[in-house]
C-alpha cells in the first residue's frame, strides 16, 4: 500500500516535470534554449515516471526492464541533444537576440 | 591481448547477468539461449569495455563512482527546479549564451561522461568539444560571467575531481 503511494508520488512528479518541459518548449525563444527544456525536463520527467513504475512493480523482471529504460534514456538523450545543437550551430542558425555571448562563434571565426 | 581477453570475460558475465534479470527463468532452454547470446555479444563487442590497465584500486573506484552518481542526481534535481522556475516565470528571465570551459581529463570515456553530465544538468548543454586544446563549448541558459576559469569552476568543477578518481 505505502509502496504504491510512493510510486504514485514519483509518477506525479514525473508528469509535472514533463509538463514544465513542454511549457519550456513552447515559451523559450531559439533552438538551443528549446533543446535545454526538451532534453532536461523531459528526461527527468520520463525517468521519474519510470522510477515510479519500478517502485510499484518491485524487483522482478518487469521492474528490471524499467530500470534498463532509465539507463538508456540517460545515455542517449544527451548525445542527441549534443548532435542537434552542434548541427544547428554549424548550419549558422543564430542564437536568440537576448543572448549575451557566443565564444564558440568567436573561436571558429579565428580559425577560418 | 591479455587485456582484451579479460574485457571479453567481463562483458560475458555482465551480459549473462542482464539476461537473467530480464527473463524470469523457468526452463533450461532460456539459460542456454542466454549463454549463446552472451557469447555472441562478448565476441562482437567485448573488447571495448576495458582498454587499458588501471592503477587505482577497484573498490575505491566503485565507491567514487557511487559517490559521483549521488552527487550528479542531487545537482540535477537542483538545476531542474531552477529551469522549471524560469519556464513558469511570467517574464522569462533568461540570459543565454555559449561559453567556453576547460577540462583536465585525458581519456575519451571520462570526457564523454563529463559532457553527458553537463548536458543532463538543466541549464547547460554541451555544443562541441575541442580535443586538442581540451576545451568544451557549453550553451548556458543563465550566463553569470564570460571568464573561462570561473566558468570551469561553476560548470565542470563539481564533477571533474570525482571523475578523475573514477577514470584515471
Amino acid at each position: 500500500m505505502t509502496r504504491e503511494l510512493i510510486g504514485m508520488i514519483f509518477i506525479l512528479l514525473g508528469i509535472m516535470f514533463d509538463f514544465f518541459g513542454v511549457l519550456g518548449l513552447v515559451r523559450l525563444p531559439d533552438v538551443y534554449n528549446r533543446l535545454q527544456a526538451a532534453t532536461k525536463c523531459v528526461t527527468f520527467g520520463s525517468a521519474g515516471i519510470l522510477f515510479g513504475v519500478f517502485i510499484i512493480q518491485g524487483f522482478n523482471n518487469f521492474g528490471f526492464k524499467v530500470i534498463l529504460g532509465i539507463v538508456f534514456i540517460f545515455l542517449t538523450s544527451p548525445v542527441s541533444a549534443h548532435a542537434i545543437s552542434r548541427a544547428a550551430h554549424r548550419s549558422k542558425i543564430p542564437l536568440a537576440k537576448e543572448s549575451v555571448v557566443d565564444q564558440y562563434q568567436e573561436d571558429n571565426e579565428l580559425k577560418d | 591481448m591479455k587485456i582484451q581477453q579479460r574485457s571479453r570475460i567481463y562483458v560475458f558475465i555482465f551480459s549473462f547477468l542482464v539476461w537473467i534479470a530480464l527473463t524470469s527463468i523457468t526452463d533450461i532452454q532460456e539459460v542456454i539461449a542466454g549463454l549463446l547470446v552472451a557469447v555472441l555479444v562478448s565476441i562482437v563487442a567485448g573488447k571495448f569495455l576495458i582498454t587499458s590497465e588501471k592503477s587505482g584500486h577497484i573498490f575505491k573506484r566503485i565507491l567514487s563512482l557511487i559517490h559521483y552518481l549521488f552527487k550528479f542526481l542531487w545537482e540535477m534535481a537542483k538545476a531542474n527546479l531552477h529551469v522549471a522556475f524560469i519556464v513558469i516565470h511570467p517574464s522569462l528571465p533568461i540570459k543565454p549564451g555559449i561559453v567556453k570551459i576547460k577540462t583536465n581529463l585525458t581519456k575519451d570515456s571520462a570526457i564523454t561522461v563529463l559532457t553527458n553530465s553537463i548536458t543532463l544538468t538543466p541549464g547547460t548543454l554541451t555544443v562541441d568539444v575541442n580535443l586538442e586544446t581540451k576545451e568544451i563549448y557549453v550553451h548556458w541558459i543563465d550566463v553569470l560571467s564570460t571568464d573561462v576559469d570561473k566558468n570551469t569552476k561553476t560548470i565542470g568543477g563539481k564533477f571533474e575531481t570525482l571523475l578523475t578518481e573514477v577514470f584515471e
